[in-house]
């Protein structure tokens, strides 16, 4: 019953301090441990033949290995991909495979060797207790106040202990400052709440940057606008950052379709039915893509926000908590789409100083 | 040293060594050390091998890969949809080694579905930790340092899945950009530190890519050095069974049945990665096309690790959970899904080794495994939250449910959130209910042996069905374990009346503790098997069984 590995809990506190407290329950309370169970032979313990058998399969494997790597370099050289999807497929087919059976082949002839041939008798070893014990412990324990001793520091000298630590805590600030300082760019957090949309900049197409004529707006369809820029402006990063915040999702519904827009009291940031709203999903930022004709929702396909046009954009379903905001627009006297202003909220999803 | 007496090549080379290095004392300690056999054990190593798959390919990969946002012309005539476009270095590297190199195609792919692998081994080998109880003393810390590898494990498969560059990768920043945005009072800033400047500014590719082929890996090496170390240190746990104790280990040599079965393991599962590889097309980015921030395209899922976040904030409703204190935004409706639930998951995991053995009162070491139905409250427990995080998953792909199987996407969504809050709940009382019911088998098997289908007729013609009991083994391995009961503390005041300190916060404790081991079943003890014999006892003898008398005894009546 020395073996008895379970005892149960509030028995024995701690292993360490009283290896053989778990016998308390006393013996009657515990079935005795039958031991480990006695070695049964394989097959190829047994019979010569078996074990030959095995010698030769994993033979075999090693061999079909070194052919499956001749096979990857023979596919190498014959097989190169010519640039075209379906020859890169086949090259990578060709190789891959050969690699694959140069790994499997090893694989499985070192498991197979290692199940059949490999002695397979189980072995006990005896775990020893991790905290260290007797004389090691208590020597562990008097350098370790002998050391603190020699150091001078144990109880006194608080001020240099002080400085110390103190120095030690404070030294990395001299790198983490230029580094944090200097990683976030210009830390211009307002250009959160701005986009490149100005009074009277015109809606274009994205990608083509073609300007938008209301004319050219059918009722239903749905445009991706973004502002008009100039060809080499738009190859360049900021370009991709500015678009980033100013994408809109334009679509022209019938006038009596229409219930609410965004615009305030007095103003009209429609025109003729035609909308113009932020594609930067108020939720985390995806681009709202999917436009329902029938009922008029937009649906971003990343989370499901779903808003309704025809209703000021509006949430109607989803993670999204706040409407799109709108672009006021208009057409300027040679019948392009124009835009009123900036959007007159932040886009995008929510941040901190968003109202402030 | 060992070798001296056969100069063989090997013995000559092991003696220059030793004689330089006393690599002898390792040998001693290492080449015979025991390690327990269980496929189980496997997951560790799978995970192990990966990793080293990762490394390789990965390696292979920087050769090719470009790590720069600089906007260039894709000139090349293949894909010719991606011909005369614009698009970042990054990206043009990207199609470039998967159209150009050979053999490029082949190690993205194998690298993209190693990672995939590498994270399910590690939840995988986690799982395995959890429902055995490994974790527990002394592995608390051998646990942590898991899970700490578990979160790098995560960062290095979402870094390494931005580099590409493509729309996808785009986007999936993005939703970071606003997960980041959201965190109060410094989440603007958090943006602008990620990104160099605004989202997505030219500086998150190649800082990714550090983070990628550097920091993570580095940080991942060093921890499996030390996850295997104290493995190695504390030797592996074992399963029970005869002769398995807490004070011994039973199983096979490292040399040579360890060194052959892990060299294996390492080729197959590189083999099967190699198989993906070839055969699995993964990420094709040339059909996504360069990132842009305007389109999207519908039906796209993260990788599976990431799913479960992404359904959390598909499930969480949006409207009245976006709240303006004193003027400040606090977006409660990315909080809770994306920053509070992964933190909940990653606090339950990194103190749960804690916590059981608080509410255990236990301080002992332990090397013999539990079997997962006698720890009935933490088997739960697991099962619970593998439900919350499938049911997440399945939010994550909810319009892939909706176009599959032309379901409304709104209905869908609302079952799977009334899902998240019951599907746990009923998991935790139905895998309850299983262990303890699996326990009252076992005891019911120890005390009364198997039914042998064979039925006797007494002269006095009642019937009887002879059951045969246990071998020592197989009833070893269900009386052999713990059942630990409800804490029990020291009451309020002593013997004379004085109140003591720590009593509410003990009474606290208590409470929890009996939680877990409220409902218990013990095993089974020599005097409760041996009163069930008796009580069978005046109908065997009658039935004068030729088995003998042992097995006579094991015979109970059948109702």
């Amino acid at each position: 019953m020395s073996e008895n590995q379970n005892p149960p809990a509030g028995t024995s506190k701690d292993v360490t301090a009283a290896p053989e407290a778990g016998t308390a329950v006393g013996p009657a309370d515990r079935f005795p441990d039958p031991g480990v169970p006695e070695h049964k032979k394989r097959l190829t313990d047994t019979d010569p033949h078996a074990a030959k058998r095995a010698e030769r399969t994993v033979t075999i494997l090693f061999v079909a290995s070194i052919l499956g790597t001749i096979g990857s370099i023979v596919a190498y050289v014959m097989v190169p991909p010519d640039g075209t999807t379906s020859g890169v497929r086949l090259s990578t087919l060709l190789l891959g495979l050969g690699l694959t059976v140069s790994l499997l082949g090893i694989g499985i002839a070192g498991i197979h060797w290692a199940k059949a041939l490999m002695g397979d008798r189980e072995f006990v070893q005896e775990r020893h207790t991790l905290a260290t014990q007797g004389e090691d412990r208590e020597t562990a324990i008097k350098d370790l106040n002998e050391g603190l001793e020699d150091s001078g520091v144990v109880g006194r000298r608080g001020v240099l202990k002080g400085a110390f630590f103190g120095a030690l805590a404070l030294f990395p600030i001299a790198i983490a400052v230029p580094l944090i300082g200097s990683v976030g760019g210009d830390w211009n957090i307002s250009q959160f709440k701005h986009t490149m949309w100005k009074r009277g900049m015109r809606l274009a197409i994205d990608p083509s940057g073609r300007p938008i004529k209301a004319s050219d707006v059918t009722v239903g369809s749905v445009f991706h606008v973004v502002p008009e820029t100039t060809e080499a402006y738009r190859e360049t990063h900021d370009w991709i950052t500015e678009k980033s915040k100013a994408v809109v999702l334009m679509v022209r519904l019938n006038p009596e379709d229409l219930r609410t827009d965004q615009s305030p009291e007095g103003e009209t940031w429609s025109h003729e039915g035609i909308v113009a709203y932020s594609k930067i999903c108020t939720h985390v930022g995806c681009p709202v893509a999917l436009y329902e004709q029938q009922t008029h929702h937009l649906l971003c396909p990343c989370h499901q926000s779903t808003f309704d046009i025809a209703d000021s954009a509006k949430v109607v379903f989803g993670p999204a908590n706040r409407r799109l905001p709108q672009l006021p627009i208009t057409v300027d006297d040679e019948g392009y789409l124009v835009a009123q202003d900036d959007f007159a909220e932040p886009i995008g999803p929510s941040f901190w100083e968003r109202l402030k | 040293m060992a070798e001296q007496q056969r100069p063989t090549g090997l013995g000559k080379a092991a003696d220059y060594l030793d004689q330089r290095t006393s690599i002898g004392l390792a040998v001693k300690e290492f080449a015979r050390k025991v390690f327990p056999d269980h496929w189980s054990f496997m997951l560790g190593e799978i995970a192990l091998f990966s990793f080293v798959v990762l490394i390789a390919s990965g390696f292979f990969l920087t050769m090719f890969f470009e790590p720069s946002m600089a906007l260039v012309r894709y000139e090349g005539e293949h894909p010719a949809s991606m011909h005369g476009q614009l698009m970042s270095a990054a990206f043009h590297s990207t199609v470039d080694m998967s159209f150009e190199v050979r053999g490029g195609l082949l190690m993205r792919q194998i690298h993209h579905w190693a990672a995939l692998i590498f994270v399910a081994s590690i939840v995988v080998h986690m799982f395995r930790v959890f429902f055995t109880g490994a974790f527990r003393k002394p592995r608390e810390i051998n646990w942590l340092v898991g899970a700490v590898m578990l979160v790098l494990a995560l960062a290095a498969g979402f870094t390494g899945y931005s580099l590409p560059d493509d729309v996808l990768s785009g986007n999936g920043l993005r939703i970071i950009d606003g997960v980041v945005k959201s965190i109060p009072v410094i989440g603007s800033f958090t943006s602008f530190l990620v990104f160099g400047g605004e989202f997505p500014g030219e500086h998150i590719v190649p800082r990714l890519f550090t983070l990628h082929i550097f920091v993570i890996p580095g940080l991942l090496i060093a921890l499996i050095a030390l996850h295997l170390f104290l493995m190695v240190l504390q030797k592996h746990t074992q399963y029970p069974g005869g002769g398995r104790t807490d004070k011994n280990v039973v199983g096979y040599p490292a040399m040579p049945v360890y060194v052959a079965k892990m060299t294996g393991n390492f080729f197959i599962v590189a083999g099967v990665l190699a198989l993906m590889g070839a055969t699995m097309s993964i990420n094709n980015v040339w059909n996504y096309g360069p990132y842009d921030p305007s389109p999207v395209s519908a039906g796209t899922q993260p990788d599976w690790y990431i799913l479960f976040v992404d359904g959390a904030l598909r499930l969480m409703p949006g409207p009245g959970w976006e709240w303006v204190i004193g003027g400040y935004t606090l977006s409660m409706n990315l909080l809770i899904p994306a920053l509070i639930v992964p933190g909940i998951l990653f606090t339950l995991l990194f103190g749960w080794p804690f916590l059981e053995a608080k509410v255990t009162g236990d301080h002992r070491e332990h090397h013999v495994l539990d079997r997962p139905r006698n720890r009935p409250v933490r088997t739960a427990m697991g099962v619970a939250l593998l439900v919350a995080f499938v049911v997440c998953a399945l939010a994550a792909t909810n319009d892939l449910i909706a176009t599959h199987f032309s379901l409304d996407i709104f209905a869908i969504t609302w079952v799977l959130r009334v899902l998240l809050f019951v599907g746990p709940v009923f998991a935790f009382w139905l895998t309850k209910r299983v262990c303890l019911g699996l326990q009252r088998k076992d005891r019911e098997l120890v005390l009364h042996g198997h039914e042998s289908g064979r039925i006797v007729r007494f002269a006095n013609g009642e019937y009887v069905e002879v059951h045969t009991p246990l071998d020592e083994e197989e009833r070893w391995l269900r009386v052999n374990y713990d059942s630990p009961a409800p804490l029990e503390i020291t009451p309020l005041t002593d013997a004379r009346g004085v109140r003591r300190k720590g009593y509410r916060s003990d009474r606290r404790w208590q409470k929890v503790s009996r939680f877990f081991y409220e409902d218990r079943v013990s095993p089974v003890t020599p005097a409760e098997l041996e009163a069930a014999h008796s009580h069978g006892q005046h109908d065997t003898i009658e039935a004068k069984e030729p088995t003998g008398a042992g097995s006579v005894a094991g015979q109970r009546r059948r109702r």
